[in-house]
């Protein structure tokens, strides 16, 4: 089943584009024909009930999960693609888990400061002082010398993100960055989501907030099965739910 | 979490010394009353029992230099080989979690033969069929044999430890590797900077039990002739007459002296254990 994107006005042109994207894990299809087309400078938020495939779908995006079938267009690089140039693809898309995976060898400074210096084989000084610059954005100065076991959840989390945004990435994938947290870390996790945002950064967010889903994002997707039951503005998805599986869902997860 | 040191507690002196009894202080206590009461329950009988010879005090004084120099060359010996071993070891360990299938498959298979053979079968190839001297850009090297037998040791070593290092690399959760991945790092920047400085703290502790293991091992030297204690606590019970009364306490002398390096070596893994105990 496909879904076509809704048309939309007022943001930037299409940065990520999925067509018809098809996955299984043996015989469990995942994915099942997904269609979505997210503007540069758009918040999109993906809910849906576990095992809806949310996490699979986010994860196709940069290549962390092969796809069967179907086109992923990032920046017009094409995803499904055997000769894909990954680095290329992964510097332009950062990612943060639910479970942090922070590396625990190493302080949130350098855990921040690895890749630009490894990967990107950017200078130590500059790359320290933007790391520091991060730190200080997603309100973790002074932290700089802490290991990720002397930090809670939502700190970890921040570092993750700040790890990520090191990379200097034009999308953000957020993959139930909040599951694990307690409802005060929580929040700070998803108060740095949101100045992303706001800044402008391109921010796929799958979550259970719908809080989050009705004031952060410009579009909300809901899934289930495999396939995009439904799709619109936050004030049309909750203020009017048009499908019947939409309605059930949020009449028990609100 | 893996626990390595259980495919390795088969060392008679840690297992015996860490079965039976709970706890710790008396474990320690009965496993060196036990060592030290065969050895002067022994010593005492012969001097008894010895009567118109020296006294094996007087014996054992005397060859006591001597037998500690050959425990020495164990210990020269063990030392060597484990580091060969863990040098051979850690590259063939990685190898076999490469993803290019042929290299996994020849590292996997010369593990699993050195692993699964009997480490005196080893020993006795190694001093039997490596040559005797080397001619390197004319320049005679010779290849003694207590050289062969550290690698007969190194072998089994090697192939332990590659599997050391395969399990403590796949302990590590894959979110470590995701991350990585979605970071940009290759699989070889991962594996040295992300992966493998996780493992070492996970390696420890059966690394050193599989040294210890290694430690008690190379008395099979003495089978092919290398100078160790064993070999010389046989010759010392020849040249005093090869007296029966003397066997007990000589062997014993051995045997003490090896107790007393392995034990605090398993003692100390298992701190280590206890303290590492993986938290992610």
């Amino acid at each position: 089943m496909t879904t076509d994107p809704a048309p939309r006005a007022g943001l930037g042109e299409t940065i990520v584009s999925l067509r018809d994207v098809t996955k299984s894990f043996g015989l469990l299809t995942v994915l099942n024909g997904i269609s979505l087309d997210v503007a540069r400078g758009e918040t999109i938020c993906i809910v849906g009930p576990s095992g809806s495939g949310k996490s699979t779908l986010i994860r196709c995006i940069n290549a962390l999960v092969p796809i069967d079938r179907g086109s992923i267009k990032v920046e017009g690089i094409e995803v499904n693609d055997p000769k894909l140039n990954k680095l290329a693809l992964r510097r332009k898309v950062g990612i943060v888990f639910q479970s942090y995976n922070l590396f625990p060898h190493k302080t949130a400074l350098q855990n921040i400061m690895m890749a630009p210096i490894t990967v990107l084989k950017q200078d130590r000084a500059e790359v320290e002082a933007r790391a520091h610059a991060l730190l200080k954005k997603v309100r973790l100065a002074g932290k700089e010398d802490a290991y990720p076991g002397e930090l809670s959840g939502g700190q970890q989390q921040r570092v993750a993100i700040a790890r990520s945004l090191a990379m200097q990435p034009d999308i953000m994938l957020f993959d139930e960055v909040t599951a694990a947290l307690d409802p005060e870390t929580k929040k700070e996790v998803l108060f740095t989501i949101q100045g992303l945002a706001r800044e402008g950064m391109t921010c796929l967010v799958v979550t259970h907030e719908m809080a989050f889903a009705r004031e952060v994002s410009n579009h909300v997707y809901f899934t289930e099965g495999g396939v995009i039951v439904e799709h619109a503005t936050p004030a049309a998805f909750f203020g009017h739910p048009q499908d019947p599986r939409t309605r059930e869902f949020l009449s028990q997860i609100l | 979490m893996l626990r390595f040191r259980d495919a390795f507690a088969i060392s008679p002196f840690i297992g015996a010394s860490a079965g039976a009894v709970r706890d710790c202080r008396h474990t320690c206590r009965a496993a060196l009353f036990v060592a030290a009461g065969v050895f002067v329950g022994s010593t005492a009988l012969a001097a008894v029992t010895g009567s118109g010879h020296d006294s094996v005090f007087t014996i054992l004084v005397r060859w006591a230099p001597l037998l500690l120099w050959g425990f020495l060359f164990n210990l020269v010996i063990s030392v060597l080989s484990m580091a060969v071993g863990t040098a051979a070891g850690v590259p063939l360990g990685i190898m076999q979690l490469s993803p290019l299938r042929p290299l996994a498959w020849v590292a996997g298979l010369v593990i699993q033969f050195f692993r699964n053979a009997p480490w005196l079968v080893l020993l006795f190839m190694c001093v039997m069929l490596l040559p005797f001297e080397f001619h390197v850009f004319g320049v005679r090297v010779p290849f003694p044999d207590w050289v062969k037998s550290v690698i007969g040791f190194a072998l089994p070593a090697m192939a332990n430890v590659a599997e050391i290092v395969r399990g403590a690399v796949q302990s590590v959760p894959t979110g470590q590797w995701e991350s990585s991945e979605s970071l940009g790092f290759t699989r070889g920047q991962a594996m040295m900077q992300i992966i493998l400085p996780q493992c070492i703290k996970r390696m420890l502790p059966p690394w050193m039990n599989l040294y210890s293991l290694i430690a008690m091992s190379t008395v099979n030297a003495s089978v092919v002739g290398v100078n160790e204690m064993l070999t010389l606590t046989s010759q010392v019970h020849a040249a005093e007459g090869s007296r029966p009364e003397l066997l007990a306490p000589l062997y014993s002398f051995a045997l003490v002296c090896f107790f007393l390096y392995a034990y605090p070596i398993g003692k100390w893994t298992e701190r280590l254990e206890r303290k590492y105990q993986v938290k992610d």
